[in-house]
């Protein structure tokens, strides 16, 4: 690995950042565990298309898919965390695994 | 060893170890607060490829908006006065194999594959250039993108206060 900073050492980073959110997302119970895995997974995708606009064959149009990526990241967690409030006040719970009935 | 080179390892730590944070910690209240340090990290990382406007923009919506809302989540959600603040994790064992695995794969991938190069003409700010490529290349996506935050905030409203059925022995949570 050349000790001079390139694309290969931000690709290292995000594939470092995905594999804590699969992590994260796999392994914790409590859903808003669930969804700071799922920010970790969105935050190395961004890292990965700002590398390549910086270094790659991307150019600005990289920035710019950043751009609807963080939308889109917080249009989710916004949605999500109405669903998991609705879910704790009706069956007083939010671990994904004990939450196992479609209605009441 | 550059000053640059040195900025960039000082983020990348700072960004991968708070990343381990978040995920290993029993507390969630730890787990969120690492997760500051995590999106700070990756608006350092940010800065160094060029994207200012980005950096910025990572900070306001992140830290200032998601965080927050994850924070009001934990919050609202875990039984403070019980103390069960503590998250329980399922088949750890299993996961750390595979993820360790998927990790060294795509280090390998990434390391391997010859990428094609071209570095990015060297611009004062980002800002005007991403704004003109909103208004002219990707105008269609950002009016798209207008519609969703728009139907977001409706539809959280909306499903977050829902009212419930009268009569039931949980009406009176209705807000």
């Amino acid at each position: 690995m050349p000790l001079q900073v390139g694309l290969t050492h931000y690709l290292f980073i995000s594939a470092i950042l995905f594999a804590l959110g699969i992590f994260g997302v796999a392994t914790r119970r409590n859903a808003i565990m669930v969804l700071m895995g799922i920010e970790l997974i969105l935050n190395s995708a961004n890292i990965n298309f700002i590398a390549f606009s910086r270094y790659g064959a991307l150019n600005l149009d990289g920035q710019v898919i950043a751009i609807f990526v963080i939308i889109l990241a917080a249009s989710e967690a916004v949605i999500a965390l109405a669903i998991v409030l609705n879910i704790y006040k009706m069956m007083n719970t939010v671990n994904i695994d004990e939450v196992d009935k479609l209605k009441e | 060893m550059q000053l640059f080179d040195i900025v960039f390892y000082i983020f990348a730590l700072i960004t991968v170890v708070s990343g381990f944070v978040v995920v290993f910690s029993k507390n969630i209240v730890y787990s969120a607060f690492s997760l500051l340090f995590t999106f700070f990290g990756v608006a350092g990382l940010y800065v160094l490829l060029n994207a200012d406007f980005l950096a910025v923009t990572q900070l306001l919506i992140y830290v200032g908006g998601i965080l927050i809302l994850l924070l009001f989540g934990v919050m609202l959600t875990s039984k403070v006065i019980n103390v069960q603040m503590k998250t329980g994790t399922l088949q750890t064992f299993p996961a750390v194999i595979l993820v360790a695995g998927l990790a060294g794969v795509l280090c390998g991938v990434f390391y391997i594959t010859d990428w094609k190069r071209a570095t990015l003409p060297e611009l004062k700010s980002t800002a005007p250039k991403l704004g003109e490529m909103l208004m002219t290349t990707y105008l269609l996506p950002f009016e798209v993108a207008s519609v969703v935050l728009l139907v977001a905030l409706v539809g959280a409203a909306m499903i977050a206060r829902r009212e419930r059925p009268v009569g039931s022995e949980k009406s009176k949570v209705k807000s």
